[in-house]
């Protein structure tokens, strides 16, 4: 559909995740490192949720579209199911990995906490999450044509995109309640964070009702940011005070030397 | 679905000639089907989604449309639906006076019969193959994927009661982007600037080049090249090639076929005789190929004759006598054309008097009427004005016309065996549809006869024997099955070396720059020749290749062949070799041998390279909807930049809530 549609897909896609990347983690290496790191560990676990499916797909009969659409239906809960394992599994490697980096630094404190190890690594998730759905999506929206010769919608380049946003920045909130939940050892949320993670994609099968697939996510990305900023620390008063500029009074009130 | 194009080009400053001068990625174009003329208002001047890709009926496809969608900027392409049958008044895209620059008669001879003054040889030709389009012009043929456009067409752009349709529409995009531009010289020359400058060199085009197909009753040695001795020559000559406004379709049934089957069944019925007995004269058999594009082979043999180049110089020749389109006689009268301003000589006057006289007493006794045009009028275009531009070489041109064509498709897509009444009963298998012996093979075979004895009386043949040459009915019913039908049956496979088989057939008479296909019409009449005036040897494949050390072989004065033979019931062929006096001669302009690609005595077209040919067929989303969604992505990419400087600066604030409280208190 020619490069505008090109550039407007990818900014919808892309463009809160890229200034979340800008603003607040291209100038630190360290969290530049701990989100490419993430992203690596998103892509050991498509990779290992795609192979599963590579070899049961071979073994299954192909001509039966039941069967097939009842593996990809498997194959969509195994990779869920396994990114957050990997997830699981990078949380354990962050900590351990931040005690190895206090033994070895000179300063006292951690040079960087589980919270913000936890939004750089939600982040890392989401980019290479984002990037896996829509690149190939977006490739094709540069030729001169759009979707629905054989009578699909129209609207699947901008759906897929709104798409693509919202799992992104769910990756980015489900990572931080999990890593609280993790740290607190409350496990009932790290439940419900990875039924909720299902429910998105599962969701996707509703499509081509993009209506029926996006509204759900979006409802559950404001549940989920809600969740997350409370578990970042964030209140509403603070956000009340933010809102109305009241903050640098609240700020300088607080500022005592210790 | 076949393209124009082979962007050809000219020199001729006049004519630059028909290049689809698409875009490299494509010309894209909202669909329209061309049914009726409110449709061509609606492309050219109210539609208002322009630019359109025109679908259209082969019935709008005139000279009149075409011109005003070329002046059109709403124009993105065109493809032509192709029907059977052509419209009734008839339709020639060529020139109406054909080869009329690089022909005998110029202002210096015979000025008054120059350009078509004193015959127009093509009065409905409408020059469309020689304009220059700035689009892509595809052909289709009439089957499921044009249904599929026009189901497109109907599903998403059709006027509901004169409103304008709605968008998303459906498009079509058309790759023929040809690589040279302008003309020949420019394109040579900036060739031969890559050639010298580029470490990878791309050419841009190519001359047109095939082979020229000769055959002599008595074999001459090959490699001697130039003037031989008490040699004198009786030519018989016929043109290979045909064309029309699309690539790789030239049926050419009339144009050429016609005349390719009646000589070659002329020598098949000659041959015999002539070894039995000799005629005084020696007798070639030549098939020129690239008439159509400025004489390229005819040229390039008397080029090669005058230099000595070829096995006999213009010195041996002694008379020519050139068959051209002689397939809609339907039982009139033959004509013989003759060129006036070369007969004012009394001594070359005589001799094709005398060349008229023997073949009207071969005609009397077959019952074929023979009459001559009037005395002022022009040679029509033929391979004999070449040879006339030299020297003036007694000779004629038979043919079904007494003055214009009575071809009404010359060089078009509607000039197919339909037009020359070659049809089969439709209960016939293809076998049986390729030994069926139709009228117009039956007219054929009586010309083929009388060509065969005319000319063996014109080199001093005996009367005795004429009635001994009789051409056959079944194989040029063969020969007629096998270049217009199919060419992919039982009798050509035979006759073909054996990697030849399980190809696909010729797409028409064209020339082709590509040397050696092995299924080209060069190779077909080759290897036809070769089966009727050859010999079958013992000779196994590797002798066959080479019978340098084979005792009573010569491969200067013949040519071997190994052929696949009859494919037997399962499937196995048995090749034998076949010795023959068949040759091939180069046919690619000496403009191109002198570098003179400006020439003005030699044909200098070319052929534009070209990398993808292809269509294809999609929805195409508004404008409007479009640059949206661009609209939403630059606003969520500043909305998100925004919030997260607005979070990310007032971040001490918002997430303080789990900062250890300071130890102090206040």
């Amino acid at each position: 559909m020619t490069a505008a549609v090109f550039f407007g897909c990818t900014f919808i896609a892309f463009g809160p995740a890229a200034a979340l990347f800008l603003l607040t983690i291209a100038r630190d290496p360290l969290r530049v490192i701990f989100l490419i790191a993430g992203a690596f560990f998103w892509l050991v676990s498509l990779l290992l949720s795609s192979l599963v499916w590579f070899i049961t797909v071979q073994m299954s009969n192909k001509n039966s579209a039941a069967q097939q659409k009842g593996l990809l239906i498997f194959g969509v809960v195994l990779s869920v199911l396994l990114q957050e394992v990997f997830r699981f599994a990078y949380y354990k490697l962050l900590k351990k990995a931040n005690e190895g980096l206090l033994a070895i630094s000179q300063e006292d404190t951690m040079p960087i906490s589980i919270r913000q190890l936890s939004y750089v690594s939600g982040l890392g998730f989401g980019f290479m999450s984002g990037a896996f759905s829509v690149v190939n999506i977006l490739s094709d929206s540069v030729g001169p044509g759009t979707v629905g010769i054989h009578g699909d919608s129209q609207h699947y380049f901008i759906s897929s995109a709104f798409m693509t946003l919202a799992i992104i920045l769910l990756h980015m909130f489900w990572a931080v309640v999990f890593f609280e939940a993790c740290e607190r050892q409350k496990w009932w949320s790290l439940g419900t964070v990875v039924l909720s993670h299902l429910l998105v994609s599962c969701l996707t099968f509703v499509n081509p009702q993009y209506e029926g697939s996006l509204i759900p996510t979006y409802i559950i990305l404001s549940v989920m940011a809600g969740w997350a900023f409370s578990c970042a620390g964030g209140t509403l008063r603070n956000l009340k005070l933010c809102l109305t500029c009241k903050d640098k009074d609240f700020l300088l009130a607080n500022h005592r030397p210790r | 679905m076949a393209p124009v194009g082979g962007c050809i080009f000219h020199d001729c400053l006049i004519c630059l000639w028909l290049c689809a001068l698409a875009s490299i990625s494509g010309d894209t174009g909202v669909l329209h089907v061309l049914e009726t003329e409110a449709d061509l208002d609606w492309i050219l001047s109210t539609g208002p989604h322009p630019p359109y890709m025109v679908v259209m009926e082969a019935a709008f496809f005139t000279r009149s449309t075409m011109v005003k969608m070329k002046n059109s900027s709403r124009v993105a392409g065109v493809a032509v639906i192709k029907s059977n049958t052509g419209p009734t008044e008839g339709f020639s895209p060529h020139t109406s006076c054909p080869n009329q620059n690089t022909g005998v008669y110029t202002e210096h001879y015979g000025p008054e019969l120059a350009n078509c003054n004193n015959t127009v040889w093509n009065p409905l030709g409408n020059g469309l193959s020689y304009e220059d389009f700035a689009f892509p012009i595809f052909s289709l043929k009439d089957d499921n994927q044009t249904q599929v456009i026009r189901k497109c067409y109907e599903d998403h752009n059709m006027r509901m009661n004169g409103s304008a349709p709605q968008y998303p529409l459906c498009a079509m995009q058309l790759f023929s982007h040809m690589h040279a531009v302008t003309d020949t010289v420019t394109c040579m020359r900036r060739t031969d600037l890559q050639n010298s400058f580029s470490i990878n060199p791309e050419k841009l085009c190519d001359p047109l080049s095939d082979f020229n197909v000769w055959t002599s009753i008595r074999p001459l040695n090959n490699s001697i090249k130039g003037h031989k001795e008490n040699e004198s020559v009786v030519i018989a000559a016929a043109r290979l090639d045909g064309r029309s406004f699309f690539w790789d379709i030239a049926p050419s049934a009339e144009g050429t076929v016609s005349s390719i089957v009646t000589l070659l069944a002329a020598a098949q019925a000659l041959y015999p005789v002539a070894l039995e007995a000799p005629p005084q004269r020696n007798i070639f058999f030549t098939f020129f190929q690239g008439e159509a594009f400025d004489y390229i082979g005819s040229s390039r043999m008397v080029y090669d004759m005058e230099n000595s180049k070829f096995v006999i110089d213009l010195d041996n020749v002694h008379s020519l006598l050139e068959i051209g389109q002689i397939g809609l006689r339907n039982g009139q009268s033959l004509w013989m054309h003759s060129d006036p301003v070369s007969r004012k000589n009394t001594t070359v006057n005589k001799q094709v008097a005398n060349l008229v006289a023997n073949i009207k007493s071969v005609a009397s006794s077959l019952n074929l009427s023979l009459n001559e045009p009037s005395a002022t009028q022009a040679l029509p275009p033929s391979s004999f004005q070449r040879f006339l531009r030299v020297r003036p070489v007694p000779g004629l041109v038979l043919a079904d016309h007494q003055a214009s064509f009575t071809n009404r498709y010359y060089e078009s897509l509607y000039d197919t065996a339909t037009y020359l009444n070659v049809t089969y009963p439709s209960d016939l298998s293809p076998e049986q549809q390729l030994e069926y012996e139709t009228e117009a093979a039956k007219s054929l075979t009586q010309v083929a006869t009388l060509v065969a004895r005319s000319i063996y009386k014109q080199a001093g043949g005996e009367d005795r024997f004429l009635n001994n040459i009789t051409a056959d009915t079944k194989t040029v019913a063969k020969l007629l099955y096998g270049f217009l039908i199919m060419s992919n049956n039982s009798w050509f496979s035979s006759l073909l070396p054996p990697e030849a088989l399980g190809r696909g057939s010729i797409l028409g008479l064209v020339i082709t720059h590509i040397i050696n296909t092995l299924t080209s019409v060069t190779r077909f009449v080759q290897f036809i020749l070769a089966n009727m005036t050859g010999t079958v040897t013992k000779l196994n494949q590797s002798q066959c290749q080479n019978p340098k050390d084979v005792p009573g072989e010569s491969k200067d004065l013949y040519s071997y062949s190994w052929v696949s033979g009859p494919v037997s019931v399962n499937g196995t062929t048995d090749p034998y070799c076949v010795r023959s006096s068949v040759h091939l001669s180069k046919a690619l302009s000496p403009a191109f041998e002198l570098t003179d690609y400006g020439s003005r005595e030699y044909s200098t077209w070319t052929e534009s390279r070209w990398k993808t040919i292809r269509a294809r067929i999609f929805l195409v989303a508004s404008p409007q909807l479009e640059m949206m969604t661009l609209g939403v992505g630059v606003a969520v990419l500043l909305v998100s930049l925004v919030v997260t400087y607005f979070i990310s600066s007032k971040a001490e604030l918002l997430f303080s809530a789990t900062r250890e409280p300071p130890n102090t208190t206040y």
